[in-house]
């Protein structure tokens, strides 16, 4: 074997033996996951432990007359009952929202949504806790409410919110109505107005991004232990932000914020549920302060469908002009967004429709106007970014369902009239009409992949074939082809553009190389299933030479872990992951000092070789880190403190800009609606690929959620503001059986501002998935002359597409 | 409320207990013997996160009372790790073919999965699919855990593991 050989054959060991980055590890957390040991809230047992739960309301608007608690406290085994009026003296029966709103903890005169949290119920167990909240007699006198937000702001209509009735000016500038939160607006309206009266083609659809449920198979839940001789609270709890839940206690209950101990354990699932504050955790604090015991709280499935954070409910009237040959000139979107009875978004504070302003896509828009009407109506408050960042899902469902009306109408093929107008790969860092700084793409390269792969010009004639079977009636089968470019903007994100409540949106990191050369690692994100104790350890392994299995990942502790902004919106890879890889070069620096004095060289002299500094031209003189990490202990050089650690805080430059092409072949069966996924191929480009393994992971279950979403998943109401089908019976989750196959493919664009090039994938894949499954069922009956038809599709509503069409004989 | 008197042979161990008739089984398993593996996602039979294995059957204990447990062999997540405390195929499975994310499904899956192949030692696909369509999970969307099943299946048949093609 030749001397090149065997070095290039020890480097490959000795890269293979670190586990960092590009390469499928195995993840740490399955160990304790398979086993049973994982540490969910709801795990949690503490001595002298009482269980709390919810009196709700059965009424979607009404006054509340009176509140008899006796007959519930008369039960044994029921330690207390709180009401409004218990929580009104210490400030709590209304809490802030992440929104600049208000949401009552418990309802004091009235309530504003079906299930609203109106007394909370203490009990020695949680069977006694339910049987009492049923001897709780509550009055209500019934009002009239408000389901659909286009009644909202009639003249007429009912004043909901009767606690902020005279305050004209929201914390987004001033209501035209007392039902109106909010007139969000961005763009250039008169340029955009111009452009679409003197457009060659132009079209206008309302598309409805319906209203869902995020739905973690894990519910929201906390528990709450006050001591009361030391004055400390510890709260354990379902958080994907555990600090902004900390500081958001601290600020609520007046306790120092040293003083307040929280802990988010293992999280079974967010997808963005877990980002805001509930009426559940505040009352299990104030149980336990009150009571001096633990209080324990845990959301049953219906309350956590028909209460905390629901996802959607944009009504977007949306508007693209075109020449004739099919090049995009403007977009003008309006968007009517229902927030329910109280503005509880989880957005950055300066956006109160999130990133909606994203929605000119993947497209070289010249000029764009948005504006965002945000109204109150009877029904659970939220609005939170399921799977997504920020109302991208939204964003990029109006434009792309947008793009295919454009092309029907132009005559033009829909992946045709995308190529068109797609930002080009030299125009990047581009500018956006709404003002964004894409930071990289090369979206015709990836377009192009993916209709080689799904063979996109066989299927089209394929169906042109189905389609004349279908007229001559030899088929009772439609096929449509979904197609979706998305573009996502992840990793909130800038503090000049991005903070909650007021704290800028940074991500942290804390490394600490032990003596032996093993290491703990903290940071101030949050993994509810991301797999970040495998993936973080993989970038500091690659980062510092220290093989994967000998770093310790921990998050959630907010006493030990740095602040930091949590995980959602997909920002844990860009902000966090970042903050880590620079944390991590910072000891290398000093490492690098280290290792210099050990080999009495100049610190110039050395060059870094995958887990080791070794001299320029002399590879046998070498220090490794793990030797490096003694002496930083043991005999660090003069002038240097010893020891070897770092903690980052990373406030990104600007957001990364994640995008991908799907491709959905499917066939709808027109007598009973039933639409079965042929094949859906998502390509994905994230950047650099830290785990492939895991972002295989990741696409396959934002997928599974946009087609939970696209074809059947919604939260509905009656007329009378009662929520349907609340329960696993009713609400859409796909079970292996229904969801389709997946295929997955990807490009590399590496993000150019990111430290090692990484963009997040989490919510890709949803934010993609979803226009790409109801373009499919659109495409399916365009031919047909059926018009923009609304999600969900699931079977019946896909047959009474049928029926309206005339198609059932 | 008066108490019923339970014995039950859980993971291989007797257990004796006094029970309320209405305590259901999920609750008498996390509470009373600490075995916190198996999960409660819906209280209401659909997610399968609470699925433990009863007298050689898959049960979701959410829906089963303890007392009607009475007399009954249980095995739960805690009791499928190999004698020598190694993982099972089917452990091993899910965790080398990424067939979980944040575990909440986990246990009830495995258990799912467990009595599925005493059932059927080499599952189709297919049969795997509608095998573990009572147990929900919200990370994976599937692919990887029916990759999981395939995977102990054929651990346990001593075949080779062929990843099926696309
Ligand atoms: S908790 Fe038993 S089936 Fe969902
Ligand atoms: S791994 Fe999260 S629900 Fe299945």
């Amino acid at each position: 074997m030749n001397e090149q050989v065997k070095i290039d054959i020890d480097r490959a060991e000795r890269t293979e033996k670190l586990q960092g980055m590009g390469c499928k590890r195995k993840r740490v957390e399955d160990i304790r996951f398979t086993q049973g040991k994982g540490s969910y809230v709801d795990d949690l047992k503490l001595p002298g432990m009482l269980f709390g739960d919810f009196v709700r309301s059965p009424h979607a608007h009404a006054r509340i007359v009176s509140i008899d608690t006796s007959r519930a406290k008369a039960l044994p085994g029921v330690i207390a009952v709180l009401t409004a009026a218990d929580l009104k003296p210490l400030g709590l029966h209304y809490m802030p929202t992440l929104a600049g709103d208000v949401q009552a903890v418990l309802a004091e005169h009235k309530v504003l949504f079906q299930n609203q949290e109106v007394a909370f119920v203490i009990a020695e167990d949680r069977y006694i806790a339910s049987d009492a909240t049923e001897l709780v007699d509550v009055v209500y006198e019934a009002l009239p409410c408000i389901v659909d937000p286009f009644k909202s702001m009639l003249p007429d209509a009912p004043i909901l919110r009767e606690d902020i009735q005279d305050k004209m000016v929201g914390a987004h500038g001033p209501r035209k109505h007392p039902n109106h939160i909010f007139e969000w607006q961005i763009g250039d309206r008169q340029a955009t107005d111009d452009v679409f009266a003197n457009a060659d083609v132009t079209i206008k659809e309302m598309l409805v991004d319906h209203r869902t449920h995020p739905s973690p198979l894990e519910t929201c839940q906390s528990l709450a232990s006050f001591d009361k001789v030391k004055g400390e609270l510890t709260l354990w709890g379902t958080f994907q932000a555990p600090h902004v839940i900390r500081t958001v206690v601290s600020l609520i209950s007046g306790l120092p914020e040293h003083k307040i101990h929280v802990i988010a354990p293992d999280i079974g699932g967010g997808f963005g549920n877990k980002v805001g504050a509930y009426a559940g955790y505040v009352c299990s604090v104030v149980g336990s302060i009150v009571l001096g015991v633990p209080v324990k709280w845990v959301e049953d499935r219906m309350e956590n469908l028909s209460t905390t954070s629901f996802a959607r409910d944009y009504h977007m009237t949306t508007e693209l002009a075109a020449t004739k040959e099919g090049k995009i000139i403007g977009m003008r979107v309006h968007v009517l967004a229902d927030h329910g009875a109280f503005d509880a978004c989880a957005d950055p504070s300066k956006w109160p429709a999130g990133f909606m302003n994203i929605c000119t896509g993947s497209y070289d828009i010249p000029v764009a106007y948005l504006a965002v009407d945000g109204v109150y109506t009877n029904k659970a408050p939220g609005g939170v970014a399921y799977r997504c960042s920020f109302r991208v899902t939204e964003a990029v469902f109006a434009i792309e369902r947008a793009i295919e009306v454009l092309a029907q109408k132009l005559g033009m093929d829909a992946a045709e009239l995308r190529i068109k107008n797609f930002i080009k790969a030299e125009q990047f860092p581009y500018h956006s009409a709404l003002g964004w700084e894409y930071d990289s793409g090369d979206y015709h390269t990836a377009m192009k992949k993916a209709m080689d792969a799904i063979g996109y010009t066989s299927l089209r004639a394929e169906q042109a074939e189905k389609r004349e079977a279908f007229k001559r009636g030899e088929t009772r089968e439609l096929m449509g082809v979904g197609i979706s470019f998305f573009t996502e903007i992840v990793g909130a994100g800038p503090a000049k553009n991005c903070d909650i409540l007021g704290i800028a949106m940074f991500d942290s990191a804390e490394i600490r190389i032990h003596p032996t050369g093993s290491v703990i690692a903290r940071m101030g994100t949050k993994s509810q299933g991301q797999g970040h104790e495998t993936t973080y350890a993989q970038i500091i392994a690659t980062e510092l030479g220290i093989p994967a299995d000998d770093i310790m990942i921990e998050e959630g502790n907010t006493d030990t872990a740095p602040y930091g902004l949590g995980t959602y919106g997909s920002r844990s890879t860009p902000v966090a992951g970042a903050a880590t890889a620079v944390a991590a070069r910072k000891i290398k620096a000093k490492a690098q000092m280290i290792a210099a004095h050990m080999l009495e060289v100049h610190e110039g002299d050395l060059e870094w070789d995958i887990d080791r500094f070794r001299v320029k031209g002399l590879p046998e003189k070498f220090k490794t880190m793990k030797e490096i990490a003694w002496s930083a202990y043991n005999a660090p050089p003069p002038n240097l403190e010893p020891g070897l650690e770092a903690v980052n805080y990373y406030e990104p430059p600007n957001m990364t800009y994640p995008f991908g092409a799907y491709f959905c072949v499917m066939d709808i069966d027109v007598d009973t609606g039933v639409a079965k996924t042929r094949r859906f191929y998502a390509l994905d480009d994230c950047g650099t690929r830290i785990n492939p393994m895991i972002i295989e992971g990741q696409v396959h279950g934002g997928l599974t959620e946009a087609f939970a979403c696209a074809m059947g998943q919604e939260i509905r109401y009656d007329e009378m503001g009662n929520v349907m089908g609340a329960s696993f019976m009713d609400f859409f989750l796909p079970t292996a059986v229904e969801t389709p196959k997946w295929e997955t493919d990807f490009t590399v664009t590496p993000s150019p501002h990111h430290p090692i090039g990484a963009k997040g994938v989490g919510e890709s894949p949803h934010v993609g998935g979803v226009p790409c499954f109801s373009n499919a069922v659109n495409d399916a009956y365009a031919f047909l002359d059926a018009g923009h038809i609304q999600m969900p599709h699931d079977a019946w509503r896909l047959w009474k597409v049928g029926e309206r069409l005339g198609l059932h004989g | 409320m008066t108490k019923s008197h339970i014995k039950v042979t859980i993971n291989g161990k007797a257990v004796e207990a006094l029970v309320e008739p209405r305590t259901l089984l999920i609750h008498f398993l996390r509470e009373q013997q600490n075995l916190t593996g198996a999960h409660i996602g819906c209280d209401t039979g659909h997610c399968g996160a609470c699925t433990v294995d009863m007298d050689e059957m898959s049960v979701k204990s959410c829906m089963t009372f303890a007392v009607q447990a009475n007399g009954a062999a249980i095995t739960t997540i805690e009791g499928v790790a190999n004698a020598d405390g190694t993982l099972s195929a089917l452990q091993e499975g899910f965790r080398m073919m990424h067939g979980l994310q944040c575990g909440y499904c986990t246990p009830g899956m495995i258990l799912r999965a467990h009595r599925l192949l005493q059932e059927n030692a080499d599952p189709t696909e297919d049969e795997i699919r509608h095998g573990i369509a009572g147990n929900l999970c919200r990370c994976t969307g599937y692919v990887n855990i029916v990759k999981a099943i395939q995977y102990a299946a054929a651990k346990i048949n001593g075949t080779p593991y062929q990843e099926a093609a696309e």
